[in-house]
């Protein structure tokens, strides 16, 4: 510790740290015991009037976003910084240096170095072990003198960084989960299916949020294993950007829909009420002269979006033949049922018989049930979901979360580099071994010692096993 | 008739019990060398207890419904008990010093006892509920669980850390078979270091399927927050190793309540409301 500032010695000090973890692990239980972010009604229920007030000057409500808890990430925060500062100053020359000092008192002094006699003269042994550590250590390095050889060896030098890796990391995670709850939301929304969105509900606060996109719930889908337990939830949504449609994916629980930076995750689900069926008509929109079609391919799933003018063919990609929109309908009729306005067209297929299809504006998936090897809806219009069993009687609305965090990145490089970092710690080390040989009258005195930061148990059985391999030849 | 599964299971939790009554025995009979069959013992519990996961998987996949076996509290526990004799077996094998088993055997012989006889625990295979269905479930599950039976083998070791700093000196008898404190002390500091690495890959494997299943990575959900309590005490425990006069005693009783807030990370949170209805009964 050089700098004897009293205020750097106390976030220098292990004792803070291990003080500020116990302290984090104990309060962070608070949270788990009181449920976090309920309404006020239900606390004041809870708690009553005077313990509310209370609890709530100290933000137990929402905790771990409260001023005492961020206060202690932040002290612990500026603990490692503080700490590797001041520990990565006096290691980085040992990490990093070319030419390593070698101070051989150092190993022939330990309890633990093992002496030998040999024969043979100083020049002979040096060059017989040198080839053992060379092959053993990257660095290998002889230093002559009169009487004495010292042939060093190490290994292992960058390890010793693992430690700052891993106190990066946590300062990484802290900034990233910083910068995603100040300029990150996380909300949801519920859409029938059918209707189309642009705002979201904030969680926890509950403020409204708006999109500069629409989500469209195409559909909505649930099924169930024998046992009646849910098996998927299913939503077709379509991202509607600028008035087109610009993106369309079915989503399920650990498969969301990106766009633009924000994620839209299938959470929830639930049937609209009764009285929300007798929802207000859709628009009706009259006849035009022309109409954007979507065509999907049944065979490569891809879609394609042409704008079509009335009784002129288009031709659909893929050699899927030719469609031409006839006429439109305000009330058009599908085996005696009532499917409201919808276009009529002719499709041309390359071989066979041209069919006449009916669209419902309001239905994208309608031709879906014709079977043929290309799909055709009406882009753009407001819809709701279809099908022949769940038509007044059950719609569905999908909960979706809706999030945007812009720190996530800097979380998950803390993730990489905190795993990596532990590793590197716990599992590698750095490894200095020094032989020391001393010519005496008549033969020479070997001495060979070990140090290694860490493992130090390792570290005895290697130097042993080097000791062996001496005394053996 | 072929054997199934559960029956297989059945049977695996007996051989743990007849592992942890060799390894008690020899403790409280003095007998070391009842730890030799003892570890064989283990050997075969882990073997039969393999056996009986892959016969899950593979009958989950003729049920139609197939999935890795880690689904539910029985699952988790059974994989917990083969996470621990594994783990057990190799500090044998690295390290020789039998009488750990004494405190490791019963612990897993426990978790199999308490999910094949809790009336609550079902062992049916049930199908994955659709926050389940992700390829994170099995990186998360095993991460954690191999932190979770490292630290148990802490546990143990801490445990007879314990007993023998109440009499260091005394050698004879069967305490002079537990190995000496700073060998304790030592397996104690590895086995935390490797529990460390794996609480930490669970939590983080956790993190990254909430944020690609929800959205978000963090939520502070009971079971997450108990998972972090943990980490934060084992994390204090591998700091208070820095600092003089710091070693032995206080890093063991460390030890021993990191190993008590995984026991309520893993039971205790289902009694608090949550997310991870996964480990519920
Ligand atoms: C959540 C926060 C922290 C985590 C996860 C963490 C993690 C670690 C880990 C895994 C090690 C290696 C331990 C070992 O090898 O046994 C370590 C060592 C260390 N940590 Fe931390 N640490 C944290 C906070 C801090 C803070 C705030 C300080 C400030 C004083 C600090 C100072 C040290 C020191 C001095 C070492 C020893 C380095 C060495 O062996 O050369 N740590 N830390």
């Amino acid at each position: 510790m050089k700098n004897a500032n009293p205020l750097w010695k106390f976030f220098c000090s292990v004792k803070l740290t291990i003080v500020l973890l116990l302290s984090l692990a104990l309060t962070s239980i608070i949270g788990t015991v009181i449920p976090q972010n309920q309404s006020p009604d239900s606390y004041l229920h809870a708690f009553g009037a005077f313990r509310y007030q209370f609890l709530s000057v100290l933000g137990i409500m929402d905790m771990y976003h409260s001023w005492w808890f961020q206060g202690l990430l932040l002290l612990l925060t500026l603990n490692i910084v503080v700490c590797s500062i001041d520990r990565l100053s006096s290691s980085w020359k040992l990490i990093f240096t070319r030419n390593p000092k070698v101070r051989p008192e150092r190993y022939s002094k330990r309890s633990d170095a093992r002496t030998f006699t040999d024969k043979r003269r100083v020049e002979e042994l040096v060059s017989a072990y040198e080839p053992l550590l060379a092959r053993r250590y990257g660095y290998c390095k002889v230093t002559r003198s009169d009487d004495v050889s010292v042939i060093y060896g190490e290994k292992g030098r960058l390890s010793r960084l693992g430690v700052y890796i891993v106190h990066l990391s946590v300062v990484l995670l802290l900034i990233g989960g910083l910068a995603g709850s100040f300029f990150g939301f996380e909300g949801f929304v519920n859409i029938a299916e059918g209707e189309a969105v642009d705002t979201i509900r904030i969680r926890n606060t509950g403020q409204i949020h708006r999109l500069d996109f629409q989500i469209r719930c195409d559909d909505f889908n649930l099924s169930f294993y024998d046992t009646g337990a849910p098996k998927e939830y299913r939503s077709a949504l379509s991202i509607i950007d600028g008035g087109k449609t610009v993106k369309q994916k079915d989503i399920i629980v650990n498969d969301p829909l990106r766009y633009r930076g924000i994620n839209i995750f299938q959470s929830s689900y639930g049937k609209l009420p009764p009285e929300k069926m007798s929802r207000q008509d859709m628009p009706m929109i009259g006849p035009a002269e022309e109409y954007t079609l979507k065509f999907t391919s049944t065979s490569s799933g891809m879609g394609y979006t042409i704008t079509a003018k009335v009784g002129v063919p288009v031709d659909i990609p893929e050699g899927l033949g030719t469609f031409a929109v006839m006429a439109h309908e305000a009330d058009a009729k599908f085996r005696g049922m009532d499917v409201g306005a919808a276009l009529k067209g002719i499709l041309t297929p390359v071989e066979g018989e041209p069919v006449e299809i009916l669209l419902p504006l309001k239905f994208a998936n309608f031709d879906k049930m014709r079977g043929g090897n290309v799909m055709i809806a009406v882009a753009d219009q407001p819809r709701e979901g279809f099908s022949f069993r769940q038509t007044a009687e059950e719609r569905y609305y999908t909960g979706l979360q809706v999030t945007n965090d812009p720190g996530v990145w800097l979380v998950y490089t803390g993730f990489v580099l905190m795993i990596t970092g532990c590793f590197v710690t716990f599992y590698l080390s750095h490894r200095q071994v020094c032989i020391v040989i001393e010519q005496l009258r008549k033969n020479s005195r070997v001495t060979v010692a070990g140090i290694a930061d860490r493992n130090k148990l390792a570290m005895k059985n290697i130097t042993e096993k080097l000791f062996t391999v001496m005394t053996d030849s | 008739m072929p054997m199934s599964s559960s029956q297989l299971l059945s049977i695996s939790t007996f051989v743990f019990a007849l592992a942890a009554f060799f390894y008690m025995a020899a403790l409280i009979f003095k007998k070391p060398q009842l730890t030799l069959p003892a570890r064989w013992i283990v050997a075969a519990a882990v073997v039969v207890t393999t056996a009986g996961l892959l016969l899950r998987w593979v009958e989950s996949y003729q049920m139609g419904i197939g999935h890795a076996p880690l689904s539910n509290l029985y699952e988790s526990l059974v994989f917990f008990a083969w996470t621990a004799g594994v783990l057990y077996l190799f500090v044998e094998f690295k390290y020789k010093k039998p009488l750990i088993g004494a405190f490791v055997t019963p612990i897993a012989f426990l978790a199999m006892a308490y999910a094949s006889l809790s009336p609550n625990i079902s062992d049916r295979i049930q199908p994955l509920v659709p926050a389940l269905k992700s390829n994170w479930l099995i990186a998360h599950v095993a991460t954690c669980f191999f932190g979770y039976a490292a630290f148990a083998i802490a546990f143990g070791m801490s445990s007879m850390y314990l007993i023998k700093a109440r009499n260091p000196e005394k050698s004879d008898g069967i305490m002079g078979h537990i190995p000496k404190l700073d060998v304790l002390d030592e397996l104690t500091h590895q086995m935390v270091l490797f529990g460390f690495l794996f609480l930490t890959a669970g939590i983080i494997t956790g993190a990254v399927w909430a944020n690609s299943a929800w959205g978000s990575y963090w939520s502070w959900d009971p079971k997450e927050t108990w998972s972090l309590i943990t980490w934060f005490v084992y994390a204090a425990m591998l700091h208070a190793r820095l600092m003089r006069g710091w070693q032995g005693k206080q890093v063991a009783y460390l030890s021993v309540l990191g190993f008590a807030a995984v026991i309520f990370t893993y039971f205790g949170v289902n009694l608090l409301p949550g997310l991870h209805s996964y480990g519920k009964v």
